[in-house]
């Protein structure tokens, strides 16, 4: 047991490493730590599971250099997929080929298949694919414009209704919009004013707007791509939260350097490492049993 | 001392930690900083004996008559009567024609600058074109103008080419004076586009969004301020700009009023004059002879030549998207404490 192991990883490697002192934890366990795993505790069983996208052997590049190799993995609906691994280890560039947005990079090149409900997404118009596989980004980027116009402009395909007067904002949009700003958890805090500029918004409820945004389309998969990096604990733990409930109505993969938070909201967990997958299970499986030495030496923190 | 409240002392009560003193710098450092406060003082009083100067010229001669009488059309000599509403309104119709071409088609080049540029030759290509054409002295576009709106094909656009003469009109002028602003319009949507977080259009992408769709209602409303800053600072200089309306404009003294045509377009195709050819006709160099009314008219130039600026500052200065004013110069070293 290496001493100089950073607390939060002890405690989630506790399960497999029984020999850690409980007494000598107590004073180095802040409150997330209690908060995560009384969220663990609760946690419903992932219900309704069935398969959105299936990852079969895909290659990715930049330039000369493969940043992901041949990795195969499944995404289902009705629970959460953690990517976790050391910076550049490739998993968000994984993600980021999901809704093609790698092809923004120049020297993008891609080997594999990718299919969303059993079609390629290259058979796909790019724009009908991004809005059926929307993206959460790691800093939160809420458009230069007003709550409501954050969210109207992501439900129109291209064209935004334009909601800058009051009234001249059609019932629909304006219910469509209260549904988002609902389902992202944020419609309470921002009812009484949806015309404030979205860059008032506190970074939490920013990257909860994102996700409504992200919402807004109705898309079947969601990509986290480090959504809460930038956030505080309080906003951290919201957000977890709506993670968690999401996974019933899309499916939800979700890129993290925070193991314990791969360990609070994820039902699977895949570890990759300098591109490859090293090992994907069951989220208990591969924290509390991995099979492979490096996932081991990751999760209690040998490197990375 | 417990149920005390402890109340902070007064900021003036506290003891400031020394300023470093000039006089420990290196004899080299302080003559800089000496050169740096005497050019940033003669830069000053540069500036205000202009002003001084055409304020107490301009106001002297400045006789509100002048704002709304025509000038003496029949001889060349402005000393009898007349004043300058001619001038002043070909310089608004002027200064309109250019900005209405060149905002649009600036933005426009601007956008596809930076958002698509493809194929990258091409956008080279361009790239060098705008710069060329922000180098050429306006007498050059003056003379090219001239030379394309004398052509038979255009001669529409300008009565004395429909006649047989040379291709002088407000439409010509306007067109050429585009070609001025084009560049200042092109340059600030581009820096105001280059300088927007690569995560605004990412974040636009990821909703499934095209370029033209981003541009349109994220990017470019976005960097209004900017591209309003690039706009006006076209316009003025489309305003003080003299040798395009020496040459396209011919420097009549009344706006010509041809019959048998609408009045608007008639005018448009009728040849004039701003308050620039008018300064000059008038000015001790000239032929009007008339050097108070000359005076009385670059008073009234620069008047909004310099609320144009300080619309500018206004503009590009005013809002940085959390409601608060940007100082235009931020000075930290050698502001005031705290």
């Amino acid at each position: 047991m290496d001493p100089l192991m950073p607390p939060p990883i002890r405690r989630i490697s506790l399960g497999s490493e029984p020999t850690v002192a409980p007494a000598r934890e107590i004073p180095q366990t802040n409150g997330n730590v209690a908060t995560a795993i009384a969220t663990r505790a609760t946690r419903p069983p992932a219900v309704n599971v069935r398969e959105r996208m299936q990852i079969e052997s895909v290659w990715l590049a930049y330039g000369e250099n493969w940043v992901v190799r041949d990795v195969s993995l499944p995404v289902r609906q009705g629970e959460v997929l953690a990517l976790i691994g050391a910076s550049g280890s490739g998993k968000t560039t994984l993600l980021r080929s999901l809704n093609r947005l790698t092809e923004i990079t120049d020297g993008a090149a891609r080997a594999g298949r990718i299919t969303l409900d059993g079609g390629d997404i290259h058979g796909v118009e790019v724009n009908d694919l991004r809005r059926r596989v929307s993206m959460v980004f790691q800093q939160p980027n809420p458009f230069p414009m007003s709550i409501y116009d954050n969210v109207a402009y992501s439900l129109a395909e291209q064209r935004p209704e334009r909601g800058k007067r009051r009234r001249r904002r059609s019932a629909a949009l304006s219910a469509a919009v209260e549904d988002a700003l609902r389902r992202a958890g944020l419609w309470e805090e921002v009812s009484d004013d949806l015309d404030r500029s979205a860059l008032r918004l506190s970074g939490g409820q920013q990257q909860r707007l994102c996700i409504a945004r992200a919402l807004a389309a109705n898309p079947e998969v969601l990509l986290l791509d480090e959504p809460c990096s930038a956030l505080d604990p309080i906003s951290t733990a919201t957000i977890e939260e709506l993670i968690v409930g999401l996974r019933e109505s899309v499916a939800v993969v979700i890129v993290t350097h925070n193991l314990q938070q791969a360990f609070r909201v994820a039902d699977h967990v895949a570890f990759m490492h300098l591109g490859e997958l090293i090992e994907y299970g069951a989220s208990e499986q591969v924290f509390d049993h991995p099979r492979e030495q490096r996932t081991k030496d990751y999760i209690s923190g040998a490197f990375g | 001392m417990a149920g005390v409240a402890i109340s902070p002392p007064r900021p003036s009560a506290v003891v400031a930690p020394p300023r470093e003193r000039i006089s420990s710098w290196p004899a080299a450092d302080r003559a800089f900083y000496a050169l740096c406060w005497v050019s940033g003082i003669g830069l000053c009083l540069i500036a205000l004996w202009i002003v001084v100067f055409m304020l107490v010229k301009g106001i002297s001669f400045l006789k509100p008559s002048l704002l709304w009488t025509s000038p003496n059309a029949g001889s060349i000599h402005q000393t009898q009567n007349g004043g300058f509403l001619d001038p002043i309104e070909g310089t608004f119709l002027v200064t309109a024609i250019g900005t209405l071409i060149a905002a649009p088609l600036g933005v426009g080049v601007a956008t596809w600058l930076t958002e698509y540029a493809r194929p990258s030759w091409f956008a080279r290509i361009v790239d060098s074109a705008i710069e060329m054409l922000a180098g050429v002295p306006s007498i050059v576009l003056a003379l090219f103008g001239l030379l394309i709106f004398s052509q038979g094909f255009l001669g529409f656009l300008s009565q004395g080419a429909a006649s047989g003469s040379l291709g002088q009109s407000f439409v010509a002028a306007g067109v050429v004076m585009a070609l001025i602003a084009l560049p200042l319009v092109v340059a600030s949507t581009r820096e105001g586009l280059t300088q927007l977080p690569p995560r605004m259009r990412e974040a636009s992408f990821a909703l499934g969004k095209t370029k033209a769709t981003t541009s349109r209602y994220v990017l470019l409303p976005a960097i209004k301020p900017s591209i309003a800053g690039g706009i006006v600072l076209g316009m003025g200089r489309i305003i003080g700009d003299t040798a395009i309306v020496t040459i396209l404009l011919g420097g009549a003294a009344q706006l010509t009023e041809p019959v048998g045509h609408t009045p608007v377009l008639g005018l448009l195709r009728g040849t004039g004059s701003t308050l620039t050819s008018y300064v000059y006709y008038n000015s001790p160099a000239g032929e009007g002879n008339a050097h108070e009314k000359a005076y009385a008219a670059a008073f009234v130039l620069l008047i909004m030549v310099l609320g144009l600026n300080a619309l500018v500052t206004r503009l590009t200065a005013g809002n940085d998207g959390e409601g608060r004013r940007r100082r235009l110069v931020r000075i930290p070293y050698f502001s005031k404490r705290g």
